[in-house]
């Protein structure tokens, strides 16, 4: 029942959305930045409607979506964290900060985002705060000079204050 | 309002004079990479000591005409490894890794007293020198900042404080010439694009003045999207009204009235920055229609990106504002006559747009004195990787690279030697110590097989393995490439997977002969700046490092010892107590031995992952 009203209200949402950037197809990535930052994802049914409602066809709407990085076809978590990767981080030991998340956030080969969709690990490029390599970001907060024991305890900060996981292993 | 040069003088003025009545100015970076550091939380706790003491004053307050002390955000100094950074005007101190529970000490001191609080400034790590000011710095005494001259110096968000230091003066300047004669100002002064291609960008304007259309484009790119690279957020986080001022007077000289700023979606301060700046500059009547009574319109629109590094190029990047796919097309038509929208378009990055106020100001006669012949004025560089000062620096064109790493960079931690200088990001090239002493401009650079590219840097010590580095390119550009050209798309894909294979010590000769003719043939078979140069970092170090590929296809050695895959593990006998640690974390029963005595590792149940020598307690686990 619950998920039924989320729909209604996600079309609801998605309408005012394209209504604000005048219907216009040259607006297309703005509309789908912002639908996604409403529902942390682009769900399918809300692409066929964009393009419905928009009268531009699905498979323009769905290249867009899947062309650009920043968009996501699948759920992602409530927290996206990003481990930067660009050069300045990779020579500065990045990728051991990302194999200590991985484990931390207990994630299997290939699987970015949490069972209980909490957290969501990801690669880029760079931020451009090479200055403060390793780079870490949180939503929207940069964490500079991050060792895997720092990000491991943001990460039970985070956990923390959400009041635990889901399903808490450790009790 | 402004509505005319002469308000705008007269507003400069006014400004000018309240600015004066700042005795002390305490400025806070608030950069990307100071906030992080907790810089938002020193301005708040300064700003409420200061005004506690009824000693604050700012530009808007302008009432009454005290005088007193201003403490005001930044943008960013370009020191982002030793934030949170406070500056201190007019002595200079420059206060680094600066907390919020320093603040009532340098209220009490620095501002109440006049004395420099010490233990706050900068202590050169390798030689343990102090530094009082920021002109004192090795770091930024041998740097020239034009285009960064108010980054660190004025508060971004603050239209008025630009304005007081002369902002928008060029636009008017601008105004009283033709707008031929601008172009003619800019294509004498020999401005060249600083995203890397080092067009003339007095060519591309003329040619989109000369053009007939109904309507014309000024877009700028701020799609800086080379890892490593970060002059341009530094510049439209610390003064986004250059950038805007640049614009509007490329849109006048070409005949375009709308602009639009392409900026990638990992810059959310830069996008907040420009939109406030915008705002203001809408507020002020320095964007909208008859700006400054001229009778030219003008406005600008951000367009996010959404995280592709392709849109980076020119064709791209229209299709991107245009709302499809970001892939380049073929060209011509140039986008000087079909660009946005099928339009002319007048298509810079941010620094090259940032170079046209100084342009305008100084003339192009006094723009020639810097730099080279060829390159005049500066360049911006981002600094970064194994060197001693991390950093965003500026330096005229021609400044060789022996200068900018040793005398500026602090030289390589460690008193270790220089193995490579990675420029222009995935698609430059790279240089080694015999560079040294190469003019960095346009040119040499071009001839030395690299390219200035956007001006990332990063420097590699010895202990760099180059064919890894060689693969960490490729495989960004392979994850990069639009999919467009078959060459880029399978022979990125293709190439990534014989340095994967030289890497893990199972390629053959062949692979290498196979390797550069691969590369050939992305470089000749690619439509775009992506694929045309994506092959670079491999043709490179192949050129330079041939000898490390060699030695791990040959003799199955990473010479840097990096490469997991040739590294072997053996206990020292004389050094192990035989505590067994070891032989509790090893994964694959490879150790054995009896207590008390030394214990061997079986080389060939080694799977090389290290965790005994992590938790070996005397260090008896040594790699060869």
């Amino acid at each position: 029942m619950a998920a039924k009203q989320d729909f209604k209200r996600s079309f609801q949402r998605v309408n005012e959305i394209i209504e604000a950037h005048g219907r216009n197809p040259v607006e297309l990535i703005s509309i789908l930045q912002e639908v996604q930052e409403e529902y942390r994802y682009l769900p399918e049914e809300i692409l066929n409607y964009i393009a419905t409602a928009m009268r531009i066809s699905p498979s323009k709407v769905f290249g867009v979506a899947t062309f650009y990085e920043n968009f996501s076809l699948e759920p992602k978590g409530k927290y996206v964290v990003k481990v930067c990767d660009g050069t300045a981080c990779h020579v500065r030991k990045s990728t051991a900060l990302l194999n200590a998340l991985k484990k931390k956030l207990e994630l299997k080969e290939g699987q970015e985002t949490t069972q209980d969709l909490m957290f969501t690990l990801e690669t880029v490029s760079c931020f451009g705060a090479c200055g403060l390599a390793p780079v870490m970001v949180i939503n929207d907060e940069v964490y500079g000079k991050v060792t895997p024991e720092k990000a491991e305890k943001i990460i039970d900060e985070i956990i923390k204050e959400e009041g635990g996981r889901g399903n808490d292993q450790d009790h | 309002m402004i509505r005319t040069i002469e308000d705008l003088y007269n507003l400069h003025e006014d400004y000018k004079e309240a600015m004066n009545r700042e005795k002390m100015k305490i400025l806070v970076c608030a950069g990307t990479g100071c906030v992080s550091s907790g810089s938002l939380e020193v301005y708040e706790a300064l700003k409420e000591i200061v005004q506690e003491k009824e000693l604050f004053v700012d530009i808007d307050l302008m009432e009454g005409g005290r005088e007193g002390v201003n403490v005001s955000p930044s943008g960013c100094h370009g020191f982002c490894e030793m934030g949170p950074i406070v500056r201190i005007e007019p002595q200079g101190y420059f206060y680094v890794r600066v907390s919020e529970i320093d603040a009532p000490e340098i209220v009490e001191k620095t501002v109440e007293n006049n004395e420099v609080v010490e233990r706050l400034l900068y202590r050169n790590p390798e030689t343990g020198e102090i530094y009082r000011t920021e002109e004192s710095m090795p770091f930024y005494g041998k740097q020239k900042r034009l285009v960064l001259e108010h980054c660190g110096k004025i508060n971004p968000e603050n239209i008025k404080e630009y304005i007081a230091l002369g902002g928008y003066q060029a636009l008017a300047e601008a105004f009283e010439m033709t707008p031929e004669e601008v172009c003619q100002v800019v294509l004498k002064a020999k401005l060249r694009g600083r995203g890397g291609g080092g067009f003339p960008a007095g060519i591309k304007w003329d040619s989109v003045r000369k053009e007939h259309a109904g309507q014309k484009y000024v877009v700028c790119n701020g799609d800086e999207g080379d890892p490593g690279a970060f002059m341009d957020r530094s510049i439209m986080e610390g003064d986004p009204h250059r950038v805007i001022e640049g614009m509007i007077i490329a849109g006048y000289a070409s005949g375009a009235t709308k602009g639009y700023i392409y900026v990638r979606a990992e810059y959310p301060l830069a996008v907040k920055r420009l939109q406030k700046a915008i705002q203001q500059a809408r507020e002020f009547g320095l964007l909208g229609e008859n700006i400054l009574d001229s009778g030219f319109d003008f406005d600008i629109k951000i367009s996010k990106g959404a995280g592709a590094f392709v849109c980076g190029e020119g064709s791209a990047l229209t299709a991107s504002i245009e709302g499809n796919r970001g892939m380049p097309r073929t060209r011509p038509p140039r986008t000087v006559q079909k660009g946005l929208f099928q339009k002319p378009t007048v298509l810079n990055n941010v620094e090259t747009f940032a170079n046209v106020p100084l342009i305008i100001l100084y003339g192009a006669d006094n723009y020639l004195k810097i730099g080279t012949k060829d390159s005049p004025g500066t360049k911006a560089f981002a600094l970064t990787g194994n060197i001693v000062n991390t950093g965003l620096i500026e330096v005229p064109m021609g400044t060789t690279l022996r200068e900018v790493i040793y005398e500026i960079g602090g030289g390589i931690p460690q008193g270790k030697k220089l193995k490579a200088v990675q420029i222009g990001g995935p698609s430059g090239g790279c240089l080694t110590s015999e560079h040294l002493d190469l003019p960095m401009d346009f040119d040499s650079l071009d001839s030395a097989g690299a390219m200035i590219g956007s001006g990332g840097l990063v420097v590699m010590d010895e202990d760099t393995c180059m064919v890894e580095v060689a693969r960490f390119f490729m495989d960004f550009t392979q994850k990069e490439s639009c999919g467009k050209c078959v060459p880029c798309r399978e022979g990125t894909k293709k190439i990534l997977e014989i340095l994967e294979k030289i890497i893990a010590g199972d390629a053959t000769m062949e692979d290498i002969k196979l390797l550069e003719e691969l590369a050939e043939t992305v470089k000749d078979g690619s439509l775009c700046g992506l694929g045309k140069t994506a092959s670079n970092p491999v043709l490179t170090t192949l050129r330079y490092f041939r000898d490390e590929y060699i030695a791990h296809v040959k003799d199955k050695k990473c010479p840097a010892g990096v490469c997991q895959a040739f590294k072997t593990y053996y206990i020292d006998p004389e050094v192990c107590k035989g505590c067994s640690k070891c032989v509790r974390v090893c994964p694959n029963n490879a150790i054995s031995g009896e207590i008390k005595k030394p214990f061997s590792i079986d080389a060939e149940k080694c799977i090389k992952c290290g965790a005994c020598v992590s938790v070996c307690p005397f260090n008896a686990v040594k790699e060869g």
